[in-house]
């Protein structure tokens, strides 16, 4: 797209603080991703335009920090632009932030090993996409959880794993995938291993037709493959899990969720200024139900922002030290997903109601159809039952 | 005390090993037992007692090792229900 190629130099040059990288990732999403967003839809196909707009503005080395050659940008920055690249499709910030995800559990936790120091600068360099395979049939949709193991053998390791999931499996760089340490370990003594895509072999198991994240491409996964004992990471997962994984899930799909919303929002209120220039005054209903999605769109804003501020804390608090993440931290991130999965469908059903059928409509300037078919994967990913649960036990003893 | 102590761990903190082999001072977070776990160990040293933890000990530092699980159930079991310690 136009600009991309003078961009691209200058996220490299500065280290693009969002103030400079946002407008980037606004034209981005706008332009050429917006464009090619109801096809990858309709057609349940990886969003390929925009992952080789967003390689060109260097965004996938977005969290590496500089010295390893990436733009070394802060959490909240990841947030603003998971965020704003919902508005032009929310497969795409999806799938931009579950690699952000991976790529945080290798910064936070593998930085300090030969390895994965050496992977990053590739990865910063070659803008490799790096996806998850922490989910496993049998083990009830619980991460924390292994029935595949790593097996040694000599100066190798070998795993082999079915995978429930894997986002954006056929076309990643990488995997970073969960087994028990070894043959004898128990169920949740699970390490954290990087297969390469040249190392790996996968079998798709499935197919991904679903009503919404068409775009994610994540169907099941037999995935095996041998690879060097150096490509496990030694933190256990049990730690990465609670300091690295589920918060920047929970806080970057809450952006993607919000995006989603915020881009309803602003149809709504297009479709509003457009009846309002003919000779259609919009009526109190109308303008009631923008309010309510403007409110919800606010309200998911204010629980990230806080959740951001608590998470930034909280790393401070524990340092490296081994110290925990407290049970109040994980009943506020579990909050936040609960709270933004549902804000955000709300939101998106308050716009449809301003928009009436041109809102329905999947090829109207004014659809939210597949916002609203997106939103609803919010609820599932991971299941709000599970989450209530969870937090409904911690609060029995912590949550002030 | 410490046997009644060890039995609940044994069912309900999920550990990697026998409560009986934990040194008094060992940390049962480290040892295994999450926070989701260490509720139900809550629920049931409160059951086992016959005590109600208050919220001034109902901290991760009052389940981290046994010792301090003996020394808060030692305060609760001296007093009546209700009646807190100076």
């Amino acid at each position: 797209m136009t600009g991309a190629n003078e961009t691209a130099p200058l996220a490299a040059a500065t280290g693009a603080p969002a103030q400079s990288i946002l407008p980037f990732v606004a034209a981005v999403a706008d332009g050429v991703i917006a464009e090619h967003a109801r096809e990858v839809d309709r057609d349940a196909r990886f969003p390929k335009e925009a992952f080789d707009a967003l390689r060109e503005e260097r965004l996938l080395g977005a969290y590496i920090p500089t010295h390893l050659g990436g733009l070394g940008l802060s959490v909240s920055e990841l947030y603003s632009i998971a965020e704003r690249l919902a508005y032009g499709c929310a497969s795409t910030a999806m799938v931009w932030s579950m690699h952000q995800i991976q790529v945080a559990c290798l910064v936070h936790h593998a930085s300090g090993d030969a390895f994965f120091h050496s992977y990053l600068e590739e990865l910063a360099d070659a803008q490799f996409l790096l996806a998850s395979a922490t989910s496993e049939a049998g083990v009830g949709g619980d991460i924390r959880r292994s029935i595949a193991s790593v097996d040694r053998i000599e100066e190798s390791a070998t795993l082999e794993k079915e995978a429930t999931t894997v986002s954006y499996g056929a076309t990643a760089d990488g995997y970073l995938v969960t087994a028990r340490r070894d043959t004898d370990s128990d169920a949740s003594d699970q390490v954290l291993v990087l297969l390469k895509q040249d190392q790996a072999t996968l079998s798709q198991t499935g197919a991904w037709d679903t009503l919404g994240m068409r775009g994610t491409c994540s169907p099941g996964f037999r995935l095996s493959g041998r690879f060097h004992p150096d490509q496990i990471l030694s933190e256990q997962f049990s730690t990465i899990a609670t300091k690295t994984m589920v918060p920047m899930s929970h806080l970057l799909w809450s952006a993607v969720w919000t995006g989603l919303a915020a881009d309803a929002l602003r149809r709504a209120r297009a479709f509003l200024r457009k009846k309002a220039r003919g000779t259609q005054a919009p009526n109190s209903q109308s303008a009631d139900h923008l309010s309510a999605a403007s409110q919800r769109v606010q309200l998911a804003r204010a629980t990230a922002r806080q959740a951001l501020s608590s998470y930034t804390a909280e790393l401070k608090r524990v340092g490296d030290d081994g110290d925990a993440f407290s049970a109040g931290f994980t009943i506020e991130m579990n909050n936040l997903k609960l709270s933004t999965s549902q804000l955000a469908v709300s939101a998106i059903e308050h716009a449809l109601a301003v928009c009436g059928m041109a809102g329905y409509s999947e090829a109207s300037p004014f659809s939210v159809a597949r916002h609203l078919r997106d939103a609803y994967s919010a609820r599932l990913m991971i299941s709000n039952d599970r989450l209530s649960s969870v937090n409904g036990q911690l609060l029995l003893m912590h949550g002030d | 005390m410490r046997q009644k102590i060890e039995e609940v761990l044994r069912t309900e903190a999920n550990l990697g090993l026998d409560p009986q082999d934990l040194g008094r001072d060992v940390d049962l977070h480290s040892a295994g037992m999450t926070s989701f776990a260490s509720v139900n160990v809550m629920l049931a040293l409160e059951d086992e007692f016959g005590v109600e933890f208050p919220d001034r000990l109902l901290n991760r530092s009052v389940f981290s090792t046994i010792a301090n699980l003996e020394r808060a159930l030692g305060e609760l079991v001296d007093q009546p229900a209700g009646v807190e310690p100076r």
